[in-house]
């Protein structure tokens, strides 16, 4: 008789392999920008050459140190407190970080918990989400997450509470319309055949099917968190003066844009930088988890 | 059919507006700041403070003070500005125009810059140049408006200052028109002068509104002209021996206009909402600006009328796309 071929062990990390493989070059860029981003934000203390807050104003809008009057030892230049802009910049990645990674779980989390439970119980409660998700839509967002701010008052937590508050409907969305869509789907209708409570039905059938899905939506919520705390400080109704953030450092750097050019300059450097690092992460990692590419 | 689907979203007008009214109320309502307080000189008596707080209605229970809000607003009255001193009504028909001139002519820029990059895109369907069109199309579209406003202010306004940063127009200009839509006006009127002027301070605002939304409309142009192109007529066409950038345009372009129309419409409402920051960047004087400053004062009474307007804009311009496809798409009118 002959043997049985016994099935390759090596299947899933060559899976693995060739999905990473398949997320090319954006994935890796992406990966590189948001690690160094996150890097950045963890060794701000090593790498800020002088603390973020300290003032020194015999040496103030000190332009970079390459160009003409510049200071070797503020290698970015000097704000018009005198603060060292290279230390605000690492700082402010501090905040982005923190902000994009909490806002985004919970607007997640919120929004998965709101569209599933529309999407698979239908009827009013359905009309409740849906109706909601109408009047948030009609808010311009920007100008809503300004008054939420405003209201909740100044801080790192208001900031947060503003982005998950507006931002939970693009979850809520695309979930809602996803969990109709599977719940049509063969694989739904045997689960329910074989008695699967509707709670278990949801966990272990539907939601790991939605994964490439809000990855993707994670990684572009990110983003969006970063860019509306870069906005709300940069309204002014962010975090306190003493937490340095990309959108203070544009603001001040509005103020005397045509003496120092480059305070508002780098900051912007900065943002564009994360953002297009996040989307380009978020994509690849879509090409990398879409079960249908994977065939 | 389709028509049933219009009237059902007309139908949810009037509720979706009333909740965007509720949810801002209730949210300023909770408020620790407060609104009279800003207002008062320091040194103020308790009773003055009282007297300010009962001229604005603020010293009532939160339900009669909506009811009397909501009242007012039925009959046209969005109630008095508290930091401005002024009906917040006449303040929203003065500033209104401009950001609606503002929105226009940065939907007019992307519509022509989306449609070239498109254009130049499908011409090049299958090199390598075509390629190079996509990654930008995606660079502008990653980048968003209000980040576009801040490099747009570096490069042109004080980089090499060629254009001005802040305002909607020269102060010194004698504006002697009647309406507050100076830019169409001054068109209209063939105020050539007033109109440049205007113009050379709107650019750079409407570019940064325009270069996002153009990447949508290249994007979703390109996408239905591809799709367009591999149909049966456009084939036809081929072999009668027309060329094909003849064809693309008198064929392929038209039938690839609906989708994008349907699909691109929606997003106009991010524009319109993109107002809000990038006036605020180029101090130009729009409701977007006027907003900002409203939450910083805890202006209640211009909050309200303002977010209220930015909705009722929201849902219009919704309501215009969806009439708009249905008319442009035969199957549709039809069906």
């Amino acid at each position: 008789m002959a043997d049985l071929v016994v099935a390759p062990l090596a299947a899933p990390p060559s899976r693995l392999l060739a999905g990473l493989k398949r997320g090319g070059a954006r994935l890796r860029v992406g990966a590189a920008l948001v690690a160094i981003l996150v890097l950045v934000a963890l060794l701000a203390p090593v790498l800020a050459p002088h603390d973020p807050l300290e003032q020194d104003l015999l040496s103030a809008q000190l332009p970079p140190a390459w160009m003409h009057g510049g200071d070797p030892a503020y290698i970015l230049g000097t704000d018009s407190l005198g603060r060292c802009v290279l230390s605000r910049l690492i700082y402010s990645a501090r905040t982005a970080v923190t902000v994009a990674l909490i806002a985004a779980a919970f607007a997640a989390i919120i929004g998965v918990a709101l569209g599933l439970f529309a999407g698979s119980f239908g009827g009013w409660v359905d009309q409740v989400v849906s109706r909601s998700i109408d009047v948030w839509m009609a808010f311009p967002p920007v100008l809503l997450s300004i008054v939420l701010a405003a209201v909740i008052g100044a801080g790192l937590t208001s900031v947060i509470v503003a982005i998950v508050a507006v931002d939970w409907t693009r979850f809520a969305r695309v979930v809602r319309a996803e969990t109709m869509v599977q719940l049509t789907r063969d694989y739904a209708a045997a689960a329910r055949a074989i008695g699967l409570s509707r709670a278990k039905l949801l966990r272990l059938e539907i939601l790991p099917n939605l994964v490439p899905l809000l990855v993707t939506l994670l990684a572009v919520e990110m983003g969006i968190a970063i860019l509306v705390e870069v906005i709300l400080s940069f309204v002014g109704i962010s975090v306190s003066g003493d937490t340095p953030t990309w959108g203070s450092m544009i603001a001040e750097g509005r103020q005397i844009v045509y003496q120092a050019p480059w305070i508002m300059g780098f900051p912007i450097g900065c943002i564009i930088a994360s953002v297009i690092g996040v989307n380009l992460l978020g994509d690849g990692l879509r090409l990398v988890l879409d079960p249908v590419q994977r065939s | 059919m389709r028509w049933g689907e219009i009237i059902r979203r007309l139908v949810l007008v009037p509720p979706t507006l009333f909740g965007v009214a509720v949810v801002v109320f209730v949210l300023l309502r909770v408020v620790p700041g407060d609104p009279i307080a800003m207002m008062i000189p320091p040194g103020a008596s308790e009773a003055d403070i009282g007297r300010l707080r009962a001229l604005y209605g603020l010293d009532q229970p939160i339900l009669q003070q909506f009811a009397s809000w909501l009242a007012q607003v039925g009959r046209g009255d969005f109630g008095r500005s508290i930091s401005l001193r002024q009906g917040v009504s006449g303040l929203l028909l003065m500033r209104l125009p401009a950001t609606i001139e503002l929105a226009l002519l940065a939907t007019v820029i992307a519509v022509a810059i989306g449609a070239l990059v498109a254009l130049t895109g499908i011409l090049l369907r299958g090199r390598r140049a075509e390629w190079a069109v996509d990654g930008g199309v995606g660079v502008l579209l990653a980048i968003p408006d209000f980040l576009w406003a801040l490099i747009l202010l570096l490069l042109f306004g004080v980089l090499f200052p060629l254009l001005p940063i802040s305002g909607r127009i020269d102060p010194q200009i004698d504006l002697d028109l009647y309406s507050n839509f100076y830019l169409i006006e001054s068109l209209l009127t063939g105020r050539f002068d007033i109109a440049f002027a205007l113009l050379h301070h709107m650019i750079l605002p409407a570019l940064a509104l325009a270069l996002p939304f153009a990447a949508i409309v290249a994007r979703l142009l390109k996408a239905s002209l591809v799709e367009a192109e591999d149909q049966d007529y456009a084939q036809v066409a081929r072999a009668r021996g027309y060329s094909r950038p003849a064809i693309l345009l008198n064929e392929v372009f038209p039938n690839a206009l609906i989708p994008t129309v349907a699909l691109g419409g929606v997003q106009v409402t991010l524009l319109l909402g993109g107002t809000v920051l990038v006036e605020r960047i180029f101090s130009y004087e729009g409701i977007g600006n006027m907003a900002i400053d409203a939450v910083i004062n805890r202006d209640f009474p211009l909050i309200q009328g303002l977010v209220l307007t930015f909705a009722v804009m929201f849902i219009a311009l919704n309501l215009a796309v969806d009439l708009v496809v249905t008319l442009l798409d035969p199957r549709l009118r039809h069906g």
